[in-house]
């Protein structure tokens, strides 16, 4: 089932946690939402499901306007940041849960609640809990139960709240991929809600970038990483150096350095940062003409097959942080301390107002 | 030289384990137990002796005094009048306990912490004046006075009295229990059931109240106890009017101003075991209620 | 757009407030109110002499007097109640621990009659103070005997709880600095109590000042010497002096109030002061 997200706001009090937020989500898509804490991503969720409402907007499912929905029809499941398992209940009565509220006309009978649970159970593979309570378990164990519960209502969307952030490192990375061979096989339209971007680049088919309650960008993992659309996303997703710079008729001045640019090719000299990748910095022991800088290398991390060198430019005296290949870095035969030249490439430059 | 310190690390583990009788935390021996002793002659004053010699004057002329004063008439009834007024005043407060913590917990609006205090009040109010409040709204002189009696209603010095100035000594009984606790259980599981279709009520059965058991009954207990222990309120409200209108506390005091001991103490001593049993079932609560929070202690533990 | 003015999604906030706010207002908030405002029709003069006379004068002081002493003995014994119950192990803790809230569930009549049982002169404990020419029942002195017996759970039940959250880790701290014992207790534990202390004392006073049912049978009652102020209602009542009950009523409400606001709001600061949010 598609969601349709149109112009949602949402204040509480004075301070605005969605601003005009407009989104859509096609069907069977496991859709990232991504942010800093504060971002209004966690809003924006708890809006779809209809725990909270929005001050203006509307949200269709399928087409139809839900905005006015009450939760429990809007057939939604819902995964919680803490999991708010039941906790007087056992593994096999939470997951029951959805199921046992039914009006008795709906209302499967005992024997088929339990194939459906025990199916569930063995889908998070986990049937061998069903009798335990939910202090009994593990973090991790918790999550998986918390989606088996969700997923027992049948619900025509699966809705994710920070779905890894209370778990620790290895039992996340597993988990996350779990989640994504599960996305897979069910092929339900998901939207999750996470702070990590490596969580959302390695899970989601789209990411939506949000940051102070409006979307910067939204695409493909591929496209928000090697295209960023604004100064935020470029700053959020990845490591970045940032360049201050005057761009004139498509030329950026960066210090005493000229580099041509593939855009701003009208701008009449305006203030503009520019932003490069750590690995989009190439280094060269000779100066390539007016196109260069001058660095010294302070720190060399060599770990793996990626080289990281903390560089300090002699103009401004500011760091840039670089990436190298070994190979790159063996045939250089770099050192700490050394006089380098660098070069960005692939500038994306921004204009400041 | 690297031996000698693990050994002392060692040692210092063993020792902060143990906080209660480490060297650096805790006092010299003749200290603790004269201090311990001390507290023992205190609550023995004013506890352990009192509640010993209840039973000592109860049973001062023999069980079958103490019995004859127990299944006595005016005894019985007195016991009845007890019954019905908690039964009445506590499912009352139980009610809007669960109804005000639910507002309170869940939910923020203005004036909470105004709402809060006034929920509060009787407790500040003293059990003489809970009682006059009344008279003063329904006596004879009071402002629904001529009313009732035009109509022929009896509410001062009679059964509904009693209940009004019960309920209204053990108000903030279950409501203070509750609210705290369910401010700290948050409101992520409601709406987990919510999600999954419960209704309202389905939702407030299977959820709500199975995680606030434990709180509702300790409240329950401790209103329970009062209820059925009230003296002042109830003594001005009652009429004191034998077998009719006289509550357990007050048919105590008419035997004791009789001078009629043996028969005073021989009902106290059923309110002692009141009493006694009401610790016993909160010590259990509680024991049950703590091991509830471990529970939900290592789940948030786990969860970090 | 359209009017949405509950944003929670909770159901039952309108019922579940609104039947609180009811049954608030009808069992406690009005039948206040309304004594209140009989105290109002009365003219001032008769006021004043329903609450000024030399009768209830004199109760006021021996109400607020004993209450007085029997909260500051419960400071001093509740605090070391409170210190033996958290910091040591004997035999029966468990039961004792237990038996402190025995004032909160022992019915108020009870208490009296048995506390008068003993400290009459002959008593177990009034025979034994008899030679020592030190009279308890039917004096003032039982009224603080009374007040001292329900006021006893507040101070250890506010205590406790500090004295237990307290970290082992900054006595050991500052015992490792050189300070000893008494020091540590009198510079580190003491400031950390203190508020808790207060709060405990301002409970079991207030609950003092209103309390009847354990004091009456203790006092003997004796105008303008072992009368409180409560049985002073009590008594116009009975002589159907309705204006001037209400007249002492209002006095002995507007003082509890008082309290109250002035503990909750001690409570409020202290709370930020130490910066826990409990």
């Amino acid at each position: 089932m598609s969601i349709e997200i149109k112009n949602i706001k949402r204040n509480f009090g004075s301070f605005s946690a969605l601003n005009n937020v407009s989104l859509n989500v096609p069907t069977g898509e496991l859709v990232a939402l991504l942010g800093p804490s504060g971002c209004g991503k966690t809003t924006l969720l708890r809006i779809i499901a209809g725990l909270e409402t929005p001050d203006s907007g509307s949200i269709h499912f399928h087409g139809e306007d839900a905005t006015d929905r009450a939760v429990r029809e809007r057939e939604v499941g819902f995964v919680f940041q803490h999991y708010a398992l039941f906790r007087h209940m056992t593994v096999f009565e939470n997951v029951a849960f959805g199921l046992r509220v039914r009006p008795k006309l709906t209302r499967p009978n005992e024997a088929e609640i339990r194939r459906r649970v025990h199916e569930l159970l063995n889908l998070v593979q986990l049937d061998w809990l069903a009798d335990r309570y939910p202090p009994q378990l593990s973090g991790g164990q918790r999550q998986r139960i918390a989606l088996a519960r969700a997923l027992a209502v049948e619900p025509k969307v699966l809705l994710l709240d920070e779905p890894f952030g209370a778990l620790d490192a290895k039992v996340r990375k597993d988990l996350r991929r779990w989640l994504r061979r599960l996305h897979d096989e069910l092929h339900i339209t998901s939207v999750f809600v996470t702070h990590d971007q490596e969580e959302a680049l390695e899970v989601a088919d789209r990411i939506v970038v949000m940051n102070h309650g409006i979307v910067e960008q939204i695409g493909s993992p591929q496209e928000v990483y090697d295209h960023p659309a604004t100064p935020f996303v470029y700053q959020f997703l990845g490591n970045v150096n940032l360049f201050h710079s005057r761009v004139h008729a498509g030329v950026a001045k960066i210090g005493d350095v000229e580099l041509a640019l593939d855009e701003h090719h009208q701008t009449q000299d305006s203030a503009a940062v520019a932003y490069v990748r750590p690995h989009d910095i190439e280094i060269f022991l000779e100066p390539d003409g007016e196109s260069s800088f001058k660095a010294k290398i302070n720190y060399v991390h060599a770990l793996g097959s990626i080289v990281r060198l903390e560089l300090e430019r002699y103009d401004t005296n500011t760091y840039v942080e670089a990436e190298v290949t070994r190979e790159r870095f063996d045939t250089l035969k770099l050192n700490e301390g050394e006089t380098v030249y660098l070069k960005p490439r692939n500038l994306r430059v921004f204009l400041q107002d | 030289m690297s031996a000698t310190n693990t050994q002392s690390v060692s040692q210092y583990t063993k020792y902060t384990n143990r906080t209660a009788t480490s060297r650096a935390t805790s006092e010299a021996a003749w200290v603790r137990y004269s201090l311990i002793g001390t507290m023992l002659v205190f609550l023995s004053l004013f506890l352990f002796i009192p509640l010993a010699s209840v039973f000592a004057e109860a049973f001062r002329k023999g069980a079958q005094t103490y019995f004859a004063a127990i299944v006595e008439p005016d005894a019985l009834s007195a016991i009845k009048l007890t019954l019905i007024a908690a039964g009445i005043a506590v499912p009352l407060n139980l009610v809007f306990g669960v109804a005000a913590a639910w507002a309170i917990a869940k939910f923020e609006f203005k004036g909470k912490s105004f709402l809060i205090t006034l929920i509060d009040l009787p407790f500040a109010v003293s059990p003489v004046i809970a009682g006059l409040i009344y008279v003063l709204m329904f006596g004879l002189q009071g402002w629904f006075g001529g009313w009732l009696s035009d109509n022929d209603i009896k509410i001062i010095f009679a059964l509904p009295g009693i209940v009004l100035a019960t309920t209204f000594v053990t108000f903030p009984f279950v409501a203070r229990e509750l609210i705290p606790l369910m401010q700290a259980q948050g409101k992520e599981e409601e709406e987990a059931a919510l999600v999954l279709g419960a209704s309202g009520w389905q939702m407030f059965w299977r959820v709500t109240l199975p995680n606030i058991k434990w709180g509702l009954l300790y409240g329950m207990i401790l209103c329970n106890a009062r209820a059925m222990g009230e003296f002042g309120a109830v003594s001005v409200v009652s009429g004191h009017i034998r077998g009719l209108t006289n509550t357990l506390p007050l048919h105590v005091e008419i035997l004791y101003n009789e001078y009629n001991y043996a028969a005073a103490f021989a009902v106290a001593s059923l309110l002692a075991l009141l009493a006694l049993l009401t610790l016993v079932l909160k010590s259990y609560v509680e024991w049950q209620a703590t091991r509830n929070a471990a529970d939900i202690e290592k789940e948030i533990k786990d969860e970090v | 757009m359209k009017n949405r003015p509950n944003k929670n999604t909770l159901p039952g906030f309108n019922l579940s407030l609104g039947y609180a706010i009811l049954y608030l207002s009808l069992i406690v908030i009005i039948p206040l109110s309304a004594t209140f405002l009989k105290a109002f029709t009365l003219n001032w003069a008769d006021f004043w002499q329903a609450v000024a006379s030399p009768r209830v004068v004199a109760s006021y002081k021996l109400t607020f007097g004993a209450s007085f002493i029997g909260a500051l003995i419960n400071v001093v014994f509740g605090l070391l109640t409170a210190w033996v119950l958290t910091r040591y192990h004997f035999f029966g803790k468990k039961f004792v621990d237990a038996f402190v809230d025995f004032p909160f569930a022992l019915p108020t009549a009870v208490a009296g009659i048995a506390l008068s049982a003993i400290y009459s002169t002959h008593g177990w404990i009034g025979s034994r103070l008899e030679p020592l020419g030190i009279h308890v029942a039917y004096t003032p002195l039982g009224v603080v005997v009374a007040l001292t017996f329900i006021g006893l759970p507040f101070v250890v039940r506010t205590v406790q709880p500090v004295l237990e959250d307290l970290s082992a880790e900054v006595e050991e701290a500052a015992a490792s600095l050189g300070a000893n014992r008494w020091q540590v207790f009198y510079k580190i534990i003491l400031p950390a109590i203190w508020p808790a202390l207060i709060t405990g004392f301002a409970l079991a006073f207030a609950r003092a000042i209103g309390e009847y049912g354990s004091v009456i049978f203790i006092a003997g009652n004796m105008p303008m010497v072992s009368e409180i102020t409560p049985l002073i209602i009590i008594t116009k009542l009975e002589q159907y002096d309705y204006a001037g009950a209400t007249a002492v009523a209002a006095v002995m409400l507007v003082i509890s109030f008082i309290l109250l606001f002035a503990i909750n709001g001690f409570q409020w600061w202290s709370n930020r002061r130490l910066g826990n949010n409990r």
